[in-house]
């Protein structure tokens, strides 16, 4: 005898058909978990494309992937901590077909006057070709053009600096900064374009000169301040931070997007833990639903539990019949709530048009185009939480079933 | 199980704050193939009787032994095993499951204890068919009279051959053809198959089928005596008991 092998079969044709014994309840209860399910999985693909959307402008305004440096460099940005530009070892690696792209850039603290205001800036070097494939920069001109060559005499700013300083397209303005040897370095420039940014911070504060030009300006001969690299996913930069770490001198320091930006860092790590937050509380929501329907079944059976008891069922059975039906009832909920979440996200994966909250996405760093992200381990995730804390969540009403004296139960009215 | 021996049984309830008696040191012996009534006015402790040798209720002091295995003593689970291996129950209410078929409902306990499918459909529809409801088993509860209902639940309780059946009221919901018609099967099987019943009554007519009548009041035995039991059906062969012998007058 072996009371354990009553045949799944038989289980689950019981399971089923208690289960359909209220139709309306149980289709309320599915649509609940359905709709729960559908808002975890649809709702982390918006947070996860919106923070992906703001890693990604993040990182892509200036910091790269990685950065080579004065180990100085970052506590004091001056043009004193300088470095040359790469040679040897160094740029085999950085032109290896395995670097997607890098470029060499003069960063330094400056100020910018037109004939009515002065700012302070952060004045950016650049060799326009591969600043543009980096950051994007040349598409966002809206005036002018960008920079042409690395002896390009033109300079771009932003739209919110033109108009902090009252200036526009084809007028000229004076930068200054200091050289290495600390003496003031100035010379005017025409504005040749203005880009606006999808970060209007940006706009104010990023200004635009060709390297070559600015390397004379600051008596910098070909030295930089900053070698910046992407790589093909700012998720996983390991394998190219170490290959260029082993080809680089010592004196040199590198560092990758997360050490540079840990507020980004930070909201990547936070975005996972969050989700699974979300995940959860959507559950707790549910679960009040999901004892009561279990319960309210459990009340409406107790003589027939009381009956399968004295026909000789064992409590561990009656817990075990009461989790499959609640495992039924998930796993149709669970199905449901895949497919609405896979119908409704594919269609926006194009993009989602949030311009009436763009203010408000643009002070949190995420553009006002969202592109839900829908990954397979949220989806995961969201189901594995539904059907583990669902189960634990039915074996209250199960216990409680296996636990009913029989001869009551069978007594029960 | 070669017999049930209670010894010294007693069991109080307690309802409110008064305490009422379901047995009062009770001692009791049936022998394996016996047919036995327990009779008595109500609250006289016949279905607590019923339900502390069922093992379904504990008795507050006292032994039950059966095959010389003390009941009384056996945890949740093996209890549930002996129940299931050993003893039928038929219930006053029918107690079937509702949304199983009438086959279902006979063939759950042979799922519980293991049986082979085509041998649980087998069974099931061999005694659906000993019973009168040949052509029935598909039908839900719902489907059927109270006598057809009683039937399955007769079906279900003898179908893996217990060796004690313990019915409690089995013919109060039923009317006098389906009484007999029931009370014929139970003579039949008990005559036939040897199987052990136990039924706790207070319909004489029922009584009347006893060989043996156990008089009960206030949890106490009062009567224990041997009788001739109504025995009209029982030579006429093993085909169908649904008949239409009436209640002995």
């Amino acid at each position: 005898m072996n009371i354990t092998h009553m045949p799944f079969k038989a289980m689950l044709t019981l399971s089923w058909r208690n289960l359909w014994r209220n139709h309306r309840r149980t289709l309320i209860m599915l649509a609940a978990i359905s709709v729960g399910v559908w808002a975890m999985i649809f709702m982390t693909a918006l947070m996860r494309g919106m923070v992906d959307d703001m890693l990604h402008q993040g990182i892509r305004n200036l910091p790269g992937h990685i950065q080579i440096h004065h180990p100085d460099f970052r506590d004091d940005p001056s043009v004193v901590n300088s470095i040359a530009s790469p040679g040897g070892e160094l740029l085999r690696a950085l032109n290896d077909p395995g670097t997607r792209q890098w470029t060499g850039r003069v960063r330094v603290p400056a100020i910018i006057s037109s004939e009515r205001e002065s700012r302070g800036i952060n004045l950016l070097g650049v060799e326009p070709r591969a600043e543009s494939l980096i950051t994007g920069i040349g598409e966002q001109i809206i005036e002018g053009r960008f920079l042409d060559t690395v002896d390009d005499r033109g300079i771009v700013i932003g739209a919110k600096l033109a108009q902090r300083l009252e200036t526009r397209l084809g007028k000229r303005v004076v930068i200054m900064s200091q050289d290495p040897e600390n003496n003031i370095a100035d010379r005017g420039f025409r504005i040749v374009g203005i880009y606006k940014a999808k970060l209007p911070g940006l706009e104010e504060i990023n200004v635009y000169a060709a390297r070559g030009t600015l390397q004379k300006l600051l008596k910098l001969d070909d030295r930089i301040s900053e070698i910046v690299i992407i790589d093909e996913d700012f998720r996983d930069v390991e394998t190219l931070y170490q290959k260029i770490k082993a080809a680089m001198p010592d004196t040199l320091e590198i560092k990758a997007w997360y050490e540079l930006d840990t507020y980004l860092n930070s909201m990547l790590n936070m975005m996972d833990g969050f989700v699974l937050v979300w995940i959860i509380i959507i559950f707790l929501a549910l679960s009040f639903g999901l004892v009561n329907t279990l319960a309210m079944a459990v009340f409406e059976r107790t003589r027939e539990i009381g009956l399968i008891q004295a026909l000789g069922m064992r409590p561990g059975m009656i817990v075990y019949q009461i989790l499959l039906e609640s495992l039924l009832l998930l796993l149709i909920g669970l199905s449901l709530g895949n497919v609405l979440a896979l119908v409704t996200i594919i269609p926006l994966e194009s993009g989602m048009d949030v311009s009436a909250v763009a203010e408000g996405m643009a002070m949190m760093g995420a553009s006002s185009v969202l592109y839900p992200n829908l990954t397979l381990d949220d989806m995961i995730i969201a189901n594995v939480v539904v059907i583990l804390l669902g189960t634990l969540t039915a074996i209250f009403p199960a216990w409680r079933a296996a636990k009913l004296d029989p001869v009551q139960a069978i007594n029960t009215t | 199980m070669s017999s049930i021996r209670c010894k010294q049984l007693c069991k109080t309830f307690k309802q409110g704050d008064e305490i009422i008696t379901g047995l009062d040191h009770v001692d009791i012996t049936i022998e394996e193939g016996e047919f036995v009534c327990l009779s008595g006015p109500s609250g006289s402790g016949k279905t607590t009787l019923l339900n502390a040798i069922g093992g379904l209720d504990t008795p507050d002091s006292g032994e039950i032994h059966m095959d010389g295995i003390r009941v009384d003593q056996l945890a949740k689970g093996p209890l549930a095993d002996m129940r299931l291996h050993n003893i039928g129950f038929v219930f006053q209410a029918y107690n079937l499951i509702p949304v199983l078929t009438a086959q279902e409902n006979v063939e759950f306990v042979m799922q519980v204890q293991g049986v082979a499918a085509r041998e649980r459909a087998q069974k099931a529809s061999e005694i659906l068919k000993e019973v009168g409801l040949e052509g029935m088993e598909d039908r839900r509860p719902a489907q059927l009279s109270g006598g057809q209902q009683q039937r399955v639940a007769v079906a279900r309780a003898i179908v893996s051959r217990p060796k004690l059946v313990l019915a409690d009221e089995p013919t109060a919901n039923l009317d006098s053809v389906a009484a007999t018609q029931l009370m014929n099967l139970f003579s039949q099987l008990n005559h036939h198959h040897k199987i052990t019943f136990v039924i706790a009554t207070h319909d004489k007519r029922v009584m009347a089928y006893a060989k043996r009548l156990i008089k009960m009041q206030d949890g106490k035995i009062i009567g224990d005596e041997m009788q001739a039991p109504v025995v009209a059906e029982l030579d006429s062969g093993s085909g169908p008991v649904a008949g239409s012998t009436q209640y002995p007058e």
